[in-house]
């Protein structure tokens, strides 16, 4: 029925008269529980299904990584209640390594995929991309039922993997084989990997119905007036973010599949070569471990953009409203999107430098990995630039998207070394490695992701979040960041390897025990404080300062003409035509100018 | 649950609820005092702490780097060529990347503070400029050019080949320790194949000590074709060793790097260098050890010092503590202890007579060869335990 109402929406662009104000209407009425909040097609409902989701899988994943960092800060002591939690995987009040390794490859799995693309992604895309290309729905919001739903599916396959009497998986979140590959390896790939393939199966089929019907909705079904370069910034990274998903998470799944085939069909697909103490030698010869990584590395690296464009878009957006200043350069942040979308492809086998790859072939992807730093740098300046001679409110929103590009400074810079082949083989699975993607897109991405909660929480939900709360939750993050990450390349620079749960029998990396201790307890009260944010969220839901306005913050974008608590279809009337950009802020003495006004006769022409 | 947990959990919830207060309580003084003179006063504070925030923050990059800096590597110059090539490009990139890094930090907080609110003034318009954009694509697209030639010099520096004077050495790794395998005096690696690895009997690394037919079996247990092994006399004089990794100062080492099972790394933390052991598909990597481990004792001033071998690539439950050893020792060192060893043959099939000069590699007869071989191994169907 709400599919109905896309397509009369659609329609409407195209012939812009039909008023289907009662047609709408009769769709809230017939609403029951299960059809507005649980299989609901409404984009709006589906994006707060997939941030709330998302946001319990954080809260998981964060708690993961509390764990873990007990165990690297206090190596040598017993926490006894760590037993009444975690059972045998925590025998006597420590975490034994099996349990280390199965709890940081899922922080890894989870946080990668089921927070930072499907939290992140899911939640925004879905919302934002009707709302502000004028649009009453997704191209097929069927189609977007499902993709929540099929993340749903992935992720209830992914918790139970975390009850299997074998273990979760355990053998990084990169699940390289033939560790990934063979059961008598570790007790982690046994049933544990196929519930984690098939869940990672799940995701990558919901990722791909979402993308489709991103690309489509922001190439079909844009409003009378909107131009693809009238379009919000946020929208052109949701779009970007889109094709990289669609052109990449097909070859992560065709090389699940072989891995699959690899566990259970007999196939030597990965597999050569290969004795395993205890078991003897196994049958499989002529197969290649490194043809994984390449597939694997093929979504592997297009991912980090899928993780960090929607961030990019959410902060461009955000630091523009608050600066009340329109975006610099707004056609080379496109550009610079797009670059960076093409340059995606091109650069995953900088994560091999190590594995014997061709020296020559190496030395293309080093030249093509610092390449993506241009556009990178061209972001990062005109963002800048437009905080110069602005008007900044510093809205929680605003500062978190100033958070954003403070960390995508910090971390982008580290990448310039890790992308060079020659600092990498010091470098690779080293802490600088952990340092630098932490910063660079988890925590980065948490910000953006931060920035599009607190700015379109009014929208969402009818009321502000507390604004108190937010801005401690924002200092003692972006601190704590730091305090987390920015020594943790110091300890990669003494060497030191990832994915160790006991320093203590290595002569070269012991001294940094103090360190760990110190990590850990900042890591543990930034959780606190993360558990507070979400809190503040769902507190704020039912009980927050409540909208008066339509348009709180003073916005040009389209999703502020519809009313306080759109219903769906989003706008009861005709949807509003779209006569100029987005970004006319401060323009000719005037605040804002909404981009439904049209272009008046003696306005200065700057666009 | 101890009573310290449950305490400590008290003053989480506590902190929690006073915290919660406070921001519900601001909420209301904000709609007594008025929205707009709250959202000024708060806008100001926030203005305040980016600044502060810039500058404790440098401040604390400084004090970092004061605080860890004789921790990590840098601290001491690198063992080996190839790593102080590699130390060079660091700092290369350091300093580059530190100014930009200082310069775009100290602007964005700085722009944060200086332009925050003011009902006084309005934001001025400024939507695009192509110079400034060419300037800001030009320069960084120069600047990482340098980067990328510094780079690529040393990386072929680095990948290329390894001198014709190289002391060879194999190294595999397996869940989760090393082999080290030196080749005897015929300076030849003996063949060897997966299918005669046999911990029982001190082949470890399979070995061609002997003719052999082996049965393959298929996943299922069932034969599945057999192979005919020979013996490779190129294997009797082999040096099998799970002790240390004995290398000689000044001398090109080669490492030829293979692994047993699953991927593993063989990381030289103190040597800058790594590569992979992959199964299967052999990697290489070479260098030329510039300290000895007791020069490096005094280097570093740590009477401990080793140079350790670290797997730097998950392989299973035993990764953190798959650790390997590096001596650099002297020419004389390194003869007198390749000497003291016996060949891999040798410790596997005892010569009977006990009259065997002790150090003198025993070399075996080819009648011992040939009663051995009479043995046929028979691969046991492994692989239905080994896949689930």
């Amino acid at each position: 029925m709400s599919n109905e109402a896309a397509l009369h929406g659609h329609s409407e662009v195209a012939h812009s008269h039909e008023v289907h104000h009662g047609d709408d209407h009769g769709h809230h009425h017939k609403e029951t529980f299960i059809t507005k909040y649980v299989f609901s097609q409404d984009h709006k409902m589906i994006a707060k299904q997939f941030l709330i989701t998302g946001m319990i899988w954080a809260m998981i994943g964060g708690l993961m990584s509390v764990l873990f960092r007990l165990q690297l800060g206090y190596p040598d002591q017993a926490f006894p209640w760590l037993e009444d939690i975690l059972g045998r995987w925590a025998k006597g009040g420590k975490i034994s390594p099996e349990n280390y390794y199965a709890l940081v490859t899922m922080h890894g799995t989870v946080l990668v995929f089921f927070v930072l693309t499907g939290g992140l992604s899911g939640t925004f895309a879905n919302f934002l991309i009707p709302l502000q290309i004028g649009a009453r729905d997704m191209a097929s919001p069927m189609m977007n039922m499902l993709s929540y739903w099929f993340f749903f599916g992935g992720s209830v396959v992914m918790m139970s993997s975390l009850f299997v009497q074998t273990g979760p998986f355990s053998g990084g979140w990169t699940a390289y084989p033939p560790l990934s590959a063979l059961g008598s390896a570790s007790p982690g790939s046994k049933t544990g990997m196929d519930l984690w393939i098939v869940a990672m199966a799940m995701f990558v089929v919901s990722s791909l119905l979402g993308g489709l019907n991103y690309v489509s909705t922001v190439l079909n079904m844009r409003t009378k007036g909107m131009s693809m370069t009238k379009l919000p910034l946020t929208i052109w990274a949701l779009f970007f973010t889109a094709v990289l998903g669609i052109l990449s998470f097909p070859v992560l799944l065709s090389g699940f599949v072989l891995l699959l085939f690899d566990r259970h069909g007999g196939t030597s697909f990965y597999l050569s070569d290969i004795y395993i103490t205890g078991v003897g030698a196994l049958p499989n010869e002529g197969g290649s471990a490194i043809l994984y990584q390449h597939l694997f590395w093929f979504l592997g690296h297009p991912e980090v953009y899928i993780i960090l464009l929607p961030a990019m878009g959410i902060a461009s957006e955000v630091l523009s409203v608050n600066s009340r200043k329109p975006i610099f350069g707004y056609m080379a942040m496109v550009v610079s999107l797009f670059a960076i979308t093409i340059l995606a492809f091109l650069v995953w086998a900088h994560h091999m430098f190590v594995t014997g790859l061709n020296p020559f072939l190496g030395s293309v992807f080093v030249l093509l990995t610092l390449l993506i730093a241009v556009p990178s740098a061209i972001k990062v300046f005109n963002w800048l630039t437009t905080l110069w001679k602005a008007n900044i409110r510093f809205t929680p929103g605003m500062l978190f998207a100033i958070g954003f590009v403070s960390l995508f400074i910090s971390g982008g810079l580290t990448g310039i070394f890790l992308g060079n082949s020659t600092l990498d083989i010091h470098l690779h699975d080293s802490y600088f490695v952990i340092a630098h993607f932490h910063i660079v897109m988890g925590v980065s991405a948490f910000f953006g992701m931060f920035a599009g909660i607190y700015h379109w929480f009014p929208k969402m939900y009818g009321r502000f979040m507390n604004n108190t709360m937010a801005y401690i939750h924002f200092w003692i993050t972006l601190v704590g960041a730091y305090l987390i990450f920015w020594p943790m390349h110091y300890e990669g620079l003494a060497g030191m390897p990832r994915r160790y749960l006991d320093y203590s029998i290595w002569e070269s990396f012991k001294q940094f025990s103090e360190l760990n201790k110190f990590i850990s307890t900042v890591a543990i009260i930034v959780f606190a404080v993360q558990l507070m944010f979400v809190f503040n969220f769902f507190y704020s839901i039912f009980k927050g300062r409540k909208v008066t306005t339509l348009n709180p913050w003073s916005a040009t974008t389209l999703e502020w003409t519809t009313p306080i608590r759109p219903g769906h279809g989003n706008w009861p009337g005709e949807i509003p035509e779209v006569h100029r950009w987005a970004y006319d802020y401060s323009k000719d003495g005037r605040d804002f100018i909404p981009q439904t006004e049209p272009i008046g006769p003696d306005e200065s022409n700057h666009h | 649950m101890t009573t310290t947990g449950i305490f400590l959990l008290t003053i989480l919830a506590l902190g929690f609820l006073i915290t919660f207060q406070i921001a519900k309580a601001s909420e209301y003084v904000s709609v007594l005092k008025g929205e707009k003179k709250a959202f000024e006063q708060s806008n100001k504070v926030n203005a305040f702490l980016m600044v502060v925030f810039l500058v404790l923050g440098l401040l604390g990059v400084w004090w970092c780097n004061h605080l860890l800096f004789d921790k990590t590597l840098m601290a001491h110059p690198a063992a080996s060529e190839h790593g102080k090539n590699i130390d060079t490009m660091l700092y290369i990139t350091i300093a580059i990347t530190g100014i930009v890094f200082i310069i775009t930090q100290i602007l964005l907080f700085w722009f944060a503070f200086k332009y925050q609110y003011s009902s006084k003034r309005s934001a001025f318009f400024y939507p695009h400029n192509n110079k400034l954009e060419i300037v800001w694509t030009t320069v960084p697209a120069i600047t990482l050019c340098i980067l990328v030639g510094f780079g690529l010099f040393y990386w072929f520096r680095i990948t290329g080949d390894a001198p014709k004077d190289s002391l060879v050495i194999e190294i595999t790794g397996k869940q989760f320790g090393w082999i080290y395998r030196y080749p005897g005096a015929d300076n030849t690696f003996g063949k060897k194949y997966f299918r005669m690895i046999d911990e029982g009997k001190n082949n470890q690394l399979g070995m061609t000590w002997m003719d052999t037919t082996i049965v393959k079996h298929d996943n299922n247990g069932n034969p599945a074709g057999s192979v005919e092994i020979k013996a490779d006399p190129a294997t009797f004089d082999d040096i099998v060793t799970n002790d240390a990794m004995y290398m000689v100062v000044g001398q090109p080492v080669k490492l030829v790097i293979n692994s047993r099972d699953v991927v593993h790394d063989v990381g030289l933390t103190h040597f800058r260098l790594k590569m992979d052991a992959v199964p299967g598909t052999p990697t290489t990597m070479w260098f030329t050890p510039q300290y000895t481990t007791d020069e490096m004792k005094k280097i570093t001033g740590n009477p401990k010092f080793e140079y350790e071998i670290s797997c730097d690539q998950m392989c299973g439950n035993g990764h953190y503590s798959m650790k390997g050893l590096i001596k650099v020792v002297t020419k004389e060192e390194f003869i007198l202890w390749k000497a003291k060893q016996k060949p891999a043959y040798a410790v596997a099939f005892p010569k009977p007579e006990p009259a065997a000069t002790p150090g003198a590699p025993a070399q075996p007869t080819a009648d011992t060869a040939k009663v051995v071989a009479a043995a046929v191994k028979e691969v046991k169907p492994a692989i239905a335990a080994a896949h689930n």
